[in-house]
């Protein structure tokens, strides 16, 4: 039995140790929020919080998170920092396929967090290990960038 | 700016953002199975025997015996099995299946399944290949003629390699039986293509074949022909469990086993007169792998556009796609389009080199313009509005200024820019549209005044459910949350063609916006009733012959002009992208952002194909750089300061003057950031990918 936090609440999962937070994620608890797009740690698909760090949650096994915190675009998108940035998404069209975005929505959050007032190079950073395909990243770093100034205070 | 091109909430965004929508693999129905090939260790080989351990109660394997249609793949051609009959024609082919309920269990029969091969001689180099899927040729004016009167003939060799789509969904269906009939759901582009395919494979009447598209998470071409393959095989083991069957590839199986953009050898010679291209002879191989799929129309594409922007009146070019035993090549973006505008960027580039004059004028000097024939003898109908496109991009990046400020550098860091010219002929080669799509579109007004648009376009990413609303939206001047696009049911939806070749909006777009026309005229309010479009042909085309590759091979173009500028580090062979500037014409813009986001999008791709995107094979053919980790994709750090700017040019049968969009900025790029590196280099390049080995092996050459 492995006990943690999951988007607020406590949960136990009879998990084996050896298994990925992510399938754990979506086959055990159903959120399906977080992708797998190479379940190798480099696509960012997977991303979510754990213990206030961006993961890829495809790398974190089971065994490890025993009393931790760990926040999916589920738990995410009830904040009012979600609606700040999904806004801001909405405002520059940034979201295409949609495969990668739960994943950026949460480092959006981890760069904001760490840094309300991220530079352009800040932001390209803290996205660096989150792929999009689509985009060509402009529109997301552009939408990083509205959310900071319009989330003054949330942050 | 028309009023329709500002840009709105895109209707995707909710579902999207929030982690709601559903992908395929985020899919689970009851009882539901899974499926996990066994593939070919072998690149060429005859099967003499396989071995199966003994497989417990609830465990399936499916293969060739259980095909109850016809064991063919209906792509373009039929060449490719459902399973393989006796022979692997590449590592990765797919021997049989096992399905069932535990995917650990799978891999575990999947492991002691034994295959005895009798190993045949592969060919992995498409120049040792004997067999010619596709030859084709066609010239214009007197080309002989052009070379025996030239003062200078220069000739040259270019090649590209694969790219593969990357497409952050890997390909993934399910298919499942029920009332007798067979439905199969989840990532693709085309629903009719898997349509009809299965329909062959299975053996099925038409009307007991149900084809859903679930939200996908991009597609670049790479589910184009792809979900037709999976979707048989899946709909073979569907029958068979008689239960539904799941199967989403992982990383590493999509990127070795699904189909690429075609490897290139292109040879141009050219005959120059009095420091003018007089004629071109121009030689065009793709690998096409080891079946056809959609390589025909690849190459199609290719070899029309070999001759660039570029008004060469005596013109020859002859175009074969090769097999050879690897991965069988299909679409990406751009379709055959950037490995011919790569070499002819490149041609073009190095004969103005070896005339010792400016390159950029000298392409000036041979664009075409409206009124020009095209390479195949066809009309540039409309404003060909290349000038004013330059002369935009050299306002943005300072390129001519900057050419001269590169010359001759000295020092560890050295800077380069580069330019390129392209178009991309919109919608599909030659009268496809007219004689094999026939595309059909409807609008459904419901009793409660909504409107919903039943075609079979899907929405990849690119933004069709958006940019489809809004028309119907403004149109009938009704609010945009009245509009309805759901994704396509072949249940409930015409088959309006594919959404590939840069056709969705131009095409489908115009038919929507005539039904849309036509509701408002009949508009009843609470009632019911439905309008239905079907495609005209534009009657100011000159016919096109696909066997003399005579005629418009398209209505209309858009183009692009691309300015890359880059710093080489020449200790470290490692190179930055300073800035990268793209001008687009595509007509009338229906959304603003999703049109930025469509051009930055594919812009990065095609800085990636020319710079990191490779794909080797080993000795056996196998594909060494099958994950994220050995096949790199451009990340946010690569291209930070990426501009891109839209001219207009209106087209008349396109809906608001809209005209092709998504492809266009797959086609330019590789060549201006070639040209950018001989700039800083003072080097020449015929190959792309060119990677930070190939800069540092130049490096050290000069070092000698």
């Amino acid at each position: 039995m492995i006990k943690f936090i999951l988007n607020g609440e406590e949960v136990t999962s009879n998990a084996n140790p050896n298994e990925r937070l992510l399938d754990v994620l979506r086959n055990e608890f159903r959120l399906t929020g977080a992708k797998c797009g190479c379940k190798e740690g480099e696509c960012g698909a997977c991303s979510v919080i754990l213990d206030e760090k961006l993961v890829n949650s495809c790398m974190v096994a089971m065994g490890s998170i025993e009393g931790s915190t760990v926040m999916t675009i589920e738990g995410y998108s009830k904040t009012d920092r979600f609606t700040v940035l999904e806004n801001a998404y909405a405002a520059v069209s940034a979201v295409q396929c949609g495969f990668c975005i739960p994943g950026m929505m949460l480092a959006s959050e981890r760069i904001l967090a760490e840094n309300p007032n991220p530079t352009e190079e800040d932001i390209r950073r803290g996205i660096s290990g989150n792929l999009c395909r689509c985009t060509g990243y402009n529109a997301i770093v552009e939408a990083i960038g509205i959310a900071a100034k319009e989330g003054k205070g949330l942050w | 700016m028309e009023a329709i091109s500002k840009s709105v909430k895109k209707m995707d965004h909710d579902a999207k953002v929030s982690g709601q929508a559903l992908y395929v693999d985020d899919i689970i129905m009851d009882d539901m199975l899974y499926g996990k090939m066994l593939r070919s260790t072998k690149a060429k080989a005859r099967i003499k025997n396989i071995t199966l351990p003994n497989i417990s109660a609830g465990y399936f394997v499916v293969d060739k015996n259980d095909v109850p249609g016809e064991n063919k793949i209906h792509v373009v051609e039929e060449d490719m099995p459902v399973f393989p009959v006796d022979t692997v024609e590449y590592v990765g082919d797919p021997i049989l299946m096992v399905v069932g309920p535990d995917k650990k269990e799978i891999g575990k029969i999947l492991s002691e399944i034994v295959v005895d091969y009798e190993e045949l001689e592969p060919v992995f180099d498409v120049r040792k290949s004997d067999v010619s899927f596709f030859h084709y040729n066609y010239a214009k004016g007197d080309v002989d003629k052009a070379f025996e009167e030239a003062d200078r003939i220069i000739t040259e060799t270019f090649e590209t390699g694969h790219q593969e789509q990357a497409y952050l969904e890997t390909n993934g269906l399910i298919a499942y039986p029920h009332d007798g009939r067979m439905t199969v759901r989840g990532s693709m582009q085309c629903p009719y293509y898997v349509f009809g395919a299965v329909a062959k494979a299975i053996g099925y009447d038409k009307k007991d074949i149900q084809i859903i598209q679930d939200v996908t998470g991009g597609g670049f071409g790479g589910k184009e022909d792809y979900p037709s393959i999976l979707a048989c095989q899946l709909a073979v083991a569907a029958i068979k469990a008689n239960k539904p069957v799941k199967y989403v590839f992982d990383r590493r199986e999509d990127i070795e086993f699904t189909s690429k953009r075609h490897p290139s050898i292109c040879t141009y010679k050219a005959a120059i007169k009095n420091g003018r291209v007089t004629g071109m002879d121009i030689d065009v191989t793709y690998n096409s792998g080891a079946y056809t799929t959609l390589t025909n129309v690849v190459l199609q594409r290719g070899i029309i556009g070999a001759s660039g922007v570029y008004n060469i009146t005596n013109l020859r070019v002859t175009g074969d796609a090769k097999k050879t035993n690897t991965v069988p090549n299909g679409a990406m973006r751009g379709f055959g389009a950037p490995q011919t505008f790569f070499a002819i960027e490149m041609m073009m580039l190095h004969i103005a080199k070896e005339l010792g004059v400016d390159s950029l004028k000298f392409k000036e000097q041979h664009m075409v313009k409206q009124g020009d024939a095209t390479s195949t003898s066809g009309q540039f109908h409309f404003h060909v509005p290349l000038p004013e496109m330059i002369e935009r991009a050299d306002q943005l990046s300072d390129f001519r200024k900057k050419r001269e400020l590169y010359k001759n550098q000295t020092g560890r860091y050295r800077k380069g820019i580069g330019i390129s010219l392209v178009y991309h002929g919109c919608g599909f080669t030659g009268s496809g549209e007219r004689d094999f799509i026939k595309a059909v579109a409807r609008l459904k007004k419901n009793a409660d005044d909504t409107v919903e648009i039943l075609i079979s376009i899907t929405d990849m990413g690119q933004g069709a459910k958006t940019t489809f609303s809004k028309i119907v939206a403004d149109t009938l001047g009704i609010s945009i949350d009245k509009v309805i696009f759901a994704n396509p049911d072949t249940d409930r939806v015409p088959d309006s063609g594919p959404t590939v070749a840069s056709r969705s909006l131009m095409v489908v777009g115009q038919l929507i916006k005539r039904a849309a026309e036509k509701l408002k005229v009949q508009w009843k309010s609470g009632e019911e009733q439905m309008i239905e479009e079907h495609y005209v042909h534009p009657d100011f085309l000159i016919p096109f012959d696909i066997n003399t590759f005579h005629g418009d091979a398209y209505p209309t173009y858009s183009w692009s002009v691309n300015v890359i500028e880059l710093e080489v580090d020449t200790l470290t062979a490692t190179t930055n992208v300073l800035g990268a500037w793209g001008v687009y014409d595509v007509g009338t813009p229906l959304d603003l952002n999703i049109l930025h986001g469509q051009m930055q999008g594919g812009f990065l791709q095609s800085i990636g194909y020319a710079s990191m995107e490779q794909i080797n094979y080993n000795e056996k053919g196998i594909i060494r750089n099958n994950s994220f980790s050995d096949y790199i994709i451009p990340t946010s750090m690569d291209v930070p300061n990426m501009v891109t700017d839209i001219i207009e040019v209106p087209y008349i049968e396109g809906p608001y003057g809209a005209k092709g969009a998504g492809e266009l900025p797959n086609v330019g790029p590789a060549p201006a950031y070639i040209d950018a590196l001989e700039n800083a280099l003072e080097n020449r390049i015929n190959h792309i990918p060119y990677t930070q080995e190939d800069t540092m092996k130049y490096l050290q050459e000069v070092a000698k």
